[in-house]
């Protein structure tokens, strides 16, 4: 839709959402009705033929959803909820999207602007509360104000590095009337969404890389985010250079891309965490360095000349210190730096990850995807997933265990097909971000890999799969642990299990009660077939595969370790 | 190594962005010296101007941080070598102290301070000049019992020829066009 200007239409604030939501291409929004959004939900019933609305069980389920549609669909996710305990509710779920650069729009109900401040029934300021985690809030105390303020929400969360927007909706700004008139915005003067390419620094950069003898790169979530995946694939393939990813970056490129190494992290494959102390050139691509990919910094990288394409100028030197900062979309930068590399390749330094791979295949890998012992494991779970859907299907994860084996061994093809908490590791993200991401992407089977701590924190969602008739594919790796915290505590705190045993419900009569079809495997010989039956299902279906209860996740960098120092077990 | 720095924000006018600015030192354990929030010469436009005790690593992280606001056009940082500043502080003592002798007259003399207002029962001086000017004048002032005595944060200006800010925001009004 064009930047169309509409007249002489005197409605309510709250009318002028809907409208204003429709100029934004807004047709699905996530939310929960309460006291002071009645107004806007009023005009949701209005306006229902165009805009649907998904109602959660919780508000954490409503932005955790409207996060999973944000990421697989590329375009802003918005969530409605009411004021005090809605708004508040919304604040995990914000700052998840603030840390992972997920464009979000969050509109909450206000009480009236004469009581603000006054502690009345349901008031919070939850624009305060919200200040740190929001790439930018807002209150709107007047009818008039909702067409601007709101192309200006959408123009926040979307350009530039993404992020969450936050819009204070009082009651008589939904409730009064105004005459409507929209504008989209894409200007803001003291907003740099895209900072101009330095020529020079691209110059540079290209020197770096074509004098290096063992070039190396990261590829973060910014590659997707800029959709830049198709430039990406071209100077990968140009310079020839491996590339290992983070864990948000992960579906940039196909996984059997031949120059892919694997994942970087703490549980990232072996290869890409000690060749970063072994390359000469290090090319991070956006990507911000987050410690759980870097460790120890004053042990990484140091003997590699660094060069960082980053789009936040607040990212660059801020853990590493760079040699050449690249600021700029990736998608702008990454075709002026292909023209400029050589076309290359790298056979010898590309065989030492494959020998770390090796190396940690038999090591760990092997055991993972293809245990003999009896009790089943996570990885092998992923691995006949990946065999039975061939990277067609949507991989939603929670946090923990299960997350990191579904990250390290998930195929992908597409981009936008794996989607998780990476940042602030929110347990509960997975079964309303599964959720929305089928809602985003209808097209495609979505799986959700969970455990059985993390569906419990909003298992409440299995009510609006129910009521939305959503065809979600739920496989908990059940451990009866918090096993992330129990394999912590058993490498580093002597085995002293400090409240991570579970005692869970029976999922399989919890799910019936949802009215959704489950099945609880043990053996493994029952774990094909089953799967089978699940994904032949045309409807939500629910896994309770019980996992071998003391497995751990390896290989693994220790918390302040260096990126060299990976242990096996 | 640790220094004083001022880090000056120049931004639009909206409610609660000295909230968002201040976040920014909380949430990294750094102590506020002084601050000032004001208009600056470009109108629409205010300044803020902070002064900080910390690192020249950590001042570059938080003035990114601050530019990286929406509502935030440019954010600078200065050692006290490249910025002319001042504070204002202005004492309260009881008047009876100048009819006893000119001591008061003298220490005003000296300081470069001025008499703002004499009643029967207090008088008020004040004294523009830097922190430690201000601080010494207070100790002077003591002995004869400072009834109130309150202090500006800093206002500093560049040594620098030009605002940058109004090159800037040409800049960025050429490209709305």
């Amino acid at each position: 839709m064009n930047s169309s200007e509409k007249k002489n239409t005197k409605i309510k604030g709250s009318e002028a959402l809907m409208l204003s939501l429709l100029e934004e291409n807004v047709t699905t929004v996530f939310g929960y009705p309460g006291g002071q959004i009645i107004p806007t939900y009023d005009a949701l019933f209005h306006y229902k033929d165009k805009i649907r609305h998904l109602l959660t069980r919780h508000e954490q389920g409503a932005i955790h959803a409207a996060q999973g549609y944000a990421r697989v669909t590329g375009e802003v996710g918005v969530c409605i909820v009411t004021s005090g305990p809605g708004a508040t509710n919304l604040i995990t779920g914000i700052a998840d999207a603030m840390i992972d650069s997920t464009p979000i729009v969050c509109i909450t109900g206000q009480v009236a602007s004469h009581l603000l401040g006054t502690d009345a029934f349901q008031e919070t300021d939850v624009v305060g509360i919200s200040m740190p985690v929001t790439k930018w809030n807002c209150q709107i105390t007047k009818a008039e104000d909702v067409p601007e303020i709101i192309a200006k929400a959408f123009y926040i969360a979307r350009t530039g590095r993404p992020g969450p927007v936050l819009i204070d909706l009082t009651r008589n700004a939904q409730v009064g009337e105004m005459e409507y008139s929209y504008k989209k915005c894409n200007f803001i003067r003291s907003y740099v969404p895209k900072p101009q390419i330095n020529a020079e620094k691209i110059k540079e950069a290209a020197q770096l890389i074509n004098k290096a003898q063992k070039p190396y790169a990261l590829v973060g979530q910014g590659v997707i985010l800029g959709n830049a995946e198709t430039e990406l694939k071209t100077f990968i393939e140009k310079s020839g250079i491996p590339f290992a990813w983070t864990i948000l970056g992960s579906t940039a490129l196909p996984s059997d891309h031949p120059q892919n190494v694997g994942m970087l992290g703490m549980h990232g494959n072996y290869g890409p965490n000690i060749k970063t102390n072994e390359c000469d050139l290090l090319i991070a691509i956006g990507m911000r360095f987050d410690d759980r990919v870097t460790g120890d910094l004053s042990r990484y990288a140091r003997q590699a000349k660094i060069i960082h394409l980053e789009i936040d100028n607040a990212e660059i030197d801020k853990n590493i210190k760079t040699d050449v900062a690249v600021l700029g979309d990736v998608k702008d930068s990454l075709p002026l730096l292909s023209k400029l590399v050589k076309k290359k390749k790298y056979p010898a330094w590309i065989k030492e990850f494959e020998d770390c791979y090796k190396y940690e295949y038999e090591k760990v890998i092997k055991n993972d995807l293809f245990p003999k012992k009896a009790g089943l494991k996570m990885g092998e779970v992923m691995e006949l997933l990946n065999e039975k859907t061939d990277g067609e299907a949507i991989v939603v994860t929670d946090v923990g265990q299960h997350q990191m084996f579904a990250a390290r061994y998930f195929k992908s093809k597409y981009t936008r097909t794996f989607v998780t908490s990476g940042g602030l590791g929110t347990m509960g993200f997975g079964l309303p971000a599964a959720f929305g991401a089928k809602i985003g992407a209808p097209h495609r089977q979505v799986f959700l890999i969970v455990g059985d701590g993390g569906i419990q924190m909003t298992l409440q969602e299995l009510g609006t799969i129910f009521q939305n008739k959503t065809d979600v594919k739920i496989i908990i790796l059940n451990n009866n642990y918090l096993g992330m915290v129990r394999q912590w505590q058993e490498l580093f705190w002597d085995k002293r299990y400090s409240h991570t045993e579970l005692v869970n419900p029976d999922f399989i009569k919890v799910a019936e009660g949802f009215g959704i079809a489950g099945k609880k495997v043990s053996k493994r010989e029952e774990l094909s077939k089953t799967m089978d039956e699940m994904i032949k299902s045309k409807k939500a279906f629910l896994l309770d595969v019980t996992i071998d209860k003391e497995s751990n996740v390896f290989p693994m960098v220790p918390a302040g370790a260096s990126v060299s120092d990976v242990i096996f077990s | 190594m640790i220094k004083e720095y001022t880090i000056t924000a120049f931004s639009e006018n909206s409610i609660g962005l000295l909230n968002r600015i201040t976040i920014i030192f909380t949430r990294r354990h750094v102590n506020i010296e002084s601050l000032t929030v004001s208009k600056s010469s470009i109108k629409g436009i205010h300044k803020f101007t902070v002064v900080v005790n910390e690192t020249k690593d950590q001042v570059v992280k938080i003035v990114n941080q601050i530019e990286k606001l929406v509502e935030v056009l440019k954010a600078y940082y200065h050692t006290r070598d490249e910025i002319i500043y001042q504070e204002v502080a202005l004492y309260k003592v009881p008047t009876e102290a100048l009819l006893s002798g000119n001591i008061v007259e003298k220490t005003v003399r000296e300081y470069n301070a001025r008499i703002l207002e004499i009643t029967p029962e207090y008088t008020v001086i004040e004294k523009t000049g830097h922190e430690e000017e201000t601080e010494k004048l207070f100790e002077q002032l003591k002995q004869f019992g400072v009834r109130q005595f309150t202090r500006t944060g800093r206002i500093a200006i560049t040594k620098s020829n030009s605002e940058l800010l109004s090159e800037y925001l040409e800049m960025m009004d050429k490209k709305n066009k």
